[in-house]
């Protein structure tokens, strides 16, 4: 299984590509837009702040053939800010443009909880998700974040909360994204990792 | 639904070893950062801390080599630090394997390397180490591993490290530290409830009685120990049903 791992320079590429490579998959870690064109099975991976991923990829013009590579049907998994991306905008970085695969806009979560939510945290499902297939219902997974994505749309299949409730695993056709950080949540990231790999093989 | 409180085993290394101290000094053996990193992975750690303590300072290829050691045996997040007074020293941290970066020293020294760290890695990797010790009613803040006093105090300098970009706060009793007669509760209460942040306290763990106490009365979002997980005087398994079984919301391993 062939895995495009795009690198912008985030911090969490090296963990992610170790995470990967660990469950037997064969990883090309890149920041061409041909690779990225010509790519099945697209990871987007992402920690810190959001105006640094949209301006990175707009700085290596990966952009547009990120987005038609997902319209097209390669199968993609964003990770925290790489999921947060695919929305239209984000309060963090309100004058940037999200690649807008979905719509609605990414917010602070409330103040009255400490933030960054940073920590283990557990899910609660909205629908059968393939994502966390074979993964027990109190499984925890590390988040690291400050700002999240709305629940409520078709695209959610699982939430979680910290001061509200705020979208943790989305799945859409071959668009999946988690906000936590499956490659430094244990045992229970690994194994949405390798759901991820099975289905897009 | 909720965040759980963490348990966090720390390694002090020299470089290559791990080691450990009483009230900072006279530093011990304490064993393999790599052996104890793969071993508190697998026993239900929530993360790692790696800190460079001594002189090993100009041996700074050796600590990055150990990170990334560390890093390879990890399904968790891994903070780094000891040492680090630029952004350029982080970034070779970040490079090695860490997730997020601790500075003390050199951020009391020059605060705006907070924002330059928080700029560059986002708030969440951006974690202050204060090393606080009790000075009548409040706390004063002290640098290079505890020896020398500053005139900052401890709750006001959390208080404008977050301003400047920390995400978290690494808060250490110098009083308590290599004591093991139970964190300062009334430090960490103070830190803890005074700052937007998750606070991980540290210094004086030895029973789970303290860690229950630090989770309840000090409102610790983590906590941090040292010897007593390497020197297996306290597993970190048994230390999570006990806190569970108190009503403190904490990750069982599967």
């Amino acid at each position: 299984m062939k895995v495009t791992l795009i690198d912008y320079g985030a911090g969490n590429v090296p963990s992610v590509e170790r995470a990967l490579r660990r469950m037997g998959a064969q990883v090309e870690t890149t920041n061409r837009p041909e690779n990225i064109s010509a790519a099945r099975c697209l990871v987007l991976p992402g920690v810190g702040h959001c105006a640094a991923l949209i301006t990175a990829l707009d700085a290596h013009v990966l952009r547009q053939p990120l987005i038609e590579a997902i319209t097209r049907g390669a199968t993609f998994l964003g990770i925290c800010l790489g999921l947060q991306a695919l929305y239209e905008s984000s309060e963090e970085a309100p004058k940037l443009q999200g690649l807008g695969l979905l719509p609605g806009r990414v917010t602070r979560l409330p103040a009255n909880v400490k933030l960054p939510h940073m920590g283990w945290n557990t899910l609660k499902t909205i629908r059968p998700s393939r994502l966390l297939r074979s993964l027990p219902s109190e499984a925890y997974f590390y988040f690291a974040h400050s700002f999240a994505a709305p629940t409520g749309g078709q695209e959610s299949a699982a939430i979680s909360e910290h001061g509200r409730e705020f979208l943790a695993v989305l799945e859409k056709d071959n668009i999946w994204a988690v906000q936590f950080h499956p490659e430094k949540s244990g045992e229970a990231g690994a194994q949405v990792l390798r759901n991820f790999l099975r289905a897009a093989a | 639904m909720s965040l759980v409180r963490r348990i966090i085993p720390c390694l002090d290394t020299d470089g290559a070893r791990v080691v450990k101290g009483v009230h900072f000094e006279g530093l011990r053996d304490a064993g393999d950062p790599v052996e104890l990193a793969a071993r508190y992975n697998t026993e239900g750690a929530d993360e790692l801390v790696v800190l460079d303590i001594a002189a090993a300072r100009d041996n700074r290829p050796t600590f990055l080599e150990t990170i990334r050691r560390v890093a390879e045996q990890l399904a968790i997040p891994l903070t780094a630090g000891g040492g680090i007074r630029s952004l350029e020293a982080a970034r070779a941290v970040v490079r090695a394997g860490a997730d997020k970066i601790t500075v003390n020293t050199a951020a009391v020294e020059r605060p705006e390397l907070l924002s330059e760290l928080s700029a560059e890695f986002g708030a969440q990797a951006v974690v202050l180490a204060i090393d606080a010790k009790r000075d009548g009613p409040h706390w004063q803040v002290r640098i290079r591993g505890g020896r020398e006093g500053t005139k900052l105090d401890a709750e006001d300098w959390a208080k404008q490290g977050v301003q400047l970009g920390a995400g978290e706060i690494l808060l250490t009793s110098v009083d308590r530290d290599g004591t093991q007669s139970g964190f300062d509760t009334d430090l960490t209460e103070a830190i803890s409830t005074g700052v937007s942040v998750p606070v991980i306290a540290s210094g004086g763990a030895k029973s789970p009685e303290h860690f229950l106490e630090v989770f309840t009365r000090g409102a610790a979002d983590a906590a941090l120990a040292a010897s007593i997980f390497h020197d297996q005087v306290q597993s970190i398994r048994a230390l999570k049903a006990f806190l569970k079984a108190n009503g403190v919301e904490v990750r069982l391993p599967c």
